[in-house]
């Protein structure tokens, strides 16, 4: 894969590594490569329940590994309007597809600019450089 | 990854391999190659190689290294050990808390080498050094000795066809010397993954060679390097305790249920006194294997409580590969440890059940 379908041009990112897709007054979110990649084997998620308010300063679920515990961030606040039931018994689709069938939950936005907080595929690139080194 | 971390020989292979590095004890080491359960589960079912130079030999000889070894070790080196056996035990402080767990190898009555974890190789030798009032030699061997695991059922298969040494009569903890690759080799019938399974050292310039012969000898029946990673749940699924995790200065070996490292009869060492006292007074907790009854994951520190009562911490839990169940160790008080018992694991605020069970938890066949 190359950097650019690593991380895809049409996401924003946060620094903690979630990607946000917007749809309209929806976003979608997952993880990046990088972090499916650091983490490896995904055993299980543990995700909020559908209607729960999300907001990007508190923990909204976490991923675990063999490895490690890893935990998730909002890129933006709101209510959560679906999430991603297949990863229940296949957790492992967050390995194989980050940026689509591994994809976490669906968010109806409260505040869009919070979206211009997020980092740019670019900006994302060049964090992905700096911790790599 | 930081300027200062050591190297083993093999790091050029590990990368070549594409290992992905973690820092570990001040060593950058090979976390995992083609992923942690496919490597634990490959050395279940077949054989895997593990690169373990980072851990420390430290070799002591002479008239008076068995004094010495007796009065550091908990085990009992004069009754237990003759030429070519092999003896894990810990090594305590005067509290009985231990200060490492170590392998004692005899070569001879007046030469043994112990082999100590990675993290504590100063520690250790400066701890050794320190009660050598008997004019033991005492030489740190660890940065010209490489150390190979070759671990699981293909392992003897593999290892035969490397060497003419005999290795159907060489029992486990016990252990010879000749060539492997014609490569000058202590092979010991040894390892920390409840496996049938080897750990060979040479010297350092020898590593890459030696690394080499077996690879390709064991890959070529689909054998696999594996990393740390691996290495964690493999011994974890046996209940062998991690220094660092499950024991350290705070804990002694009454506590992690290593009762059988400890010669009662043996007249002194350092630590019997506090022991014994802690026999005769009753240990108030101790280190239990638990299984999550959902689908959470304990990690190291996670609270443990019972009713409300906060009654313990997690020292390891992870995903076990074997079992597709998530397990871990913690001290628990004593009437709260018995099998079956329930508890809850604190995990990111919130708790979740799990249930004291019967270790190893899991049983090679």
């Amino acid at each position: 894969m190359s950097e650019e379908q690593k991380y895809p041009e049409d996401l924003k990112y946060r620094e903690t590594h979630e990607w946000a897709r917007r749809e309209s007054d929806i976003v979608i979110v997952g993880i990046s490569d990088y972090a499916q990649e650091e983490l490896q084997d995904v055993v299980y998620v543990e995700l909020p329940e559908v209607g729960a308010v999300v907001e990007p300063e508190k923990e909204f679920g976490a991923i675990e590994s063999v490895k490690a515990a890893f935990n998730l961030w909002t890129p933006v606040s709101g209510e959560i309007i679906e999430v991603n039931e297949e990863l229940e018994d296949a957790p492992e689709l967050i390995n194989e597809y980050p940026y689509s069938l591994g994809w976490l939950i669906k968010i109806r936005m409260i505040n869009p600019d919070e979206l211009e907080n997020l980092l740019s595929p670019n900006e994302y690139r060049a964090l992905i450089k700096g911790e790599r080194e | 990854m930081q300027e200062s971390l050591k190297r083993t020989p093999l790091y050029p292979i590990h990368k070549q391999l594409g290992a992905r590095l973690i820092e570990f004890g001040g060593w950058e080491m090979p976390v995992q190659y083609s992923g942690i359960i496919d490597e634990h589960l490959t050395v279940r079912s077949n054989m895997g190689i593990f690169d373990l130079s980072h851990l420390g030999e430290i070799e002591i000889r002479g008239d008076g290294a068995l004094p010495l070894i007796q009065k550091l070790i908990t085990n009992d080196a004069e009754r237990n050990l003759v030429d070519g056996r092999i003896l894990y035990t810990p090594m305590c402080n005067e509290t009985g808390g231990i200060v490492d767990d170590v392998v004692v190898y005899r070569f001879r009555s007046d030469r043994y080498m112990l082999v100590v974890n990675a993290t504590n190789i100063g520690v250790d030798f400066d701890w050794i050094c320190a009660h050598n009032d008997t004019g033991a030699e005492i030489e740190n061997r660890s940065d010209e000795t490489v150390l190979i695991a070759l671990q699981g059922r293909n392992a003897p298969k593999v290892l035969r066809k490397l060497t003419n040494i005999e290795l159907t009569t060489l029992k486990y903890f016990w252990f010879t010397e000749g060539e492997v690759a014609g490569i000058p080799t202590i092979i010991s019938r040894t390892g920390y993954t409840g496996e049938v399974g080897f750990e060979l050292y040479a010297k350092t310039g020898c590593g890459g060679d030696l690394w080499n012969a077996i690879y390709e000898a064991m890959a070529r029946i689909g054998g696999k390097p594996v990393g740390l990673g691996a290495r964690d749940t493999l011994r974890l699924e046996m209940k062998y305790c991690l220094y660092g995790n499950d024991i350290d200065e705070t804990t002694t070996p009454l506590e992690a249920e290593l009762d059988w490292t400890i010669s009662f009869d043996k007249r002194d060492f350092i630590g019997r006194d506090a022991i014994i006292k802690q026999r005769t007074e009753g240990i108030k907790r101790r280190l239990v294997g638990f299984q999550m009854l959902n689908r959470s994951v304990a990690r190291p520190h996670y609270p443990v409580y019972q009713k409300n009562q906060h009654i313990g911490a997690v020292t390891s839990g992870l995903p076990s590969p074997s079992l597709k169940r998530n397990i871990g160790l913690a001290y628990l008080p004593i009437e709260q440890s018995k099998i079956y018992t329930k508890i809850d694991i604190e995990i990111r605020g919130k708790r979740y059940p799990a249930k004291v069970v019967r270790t190893p938890f899991y049983q090679p066949d």
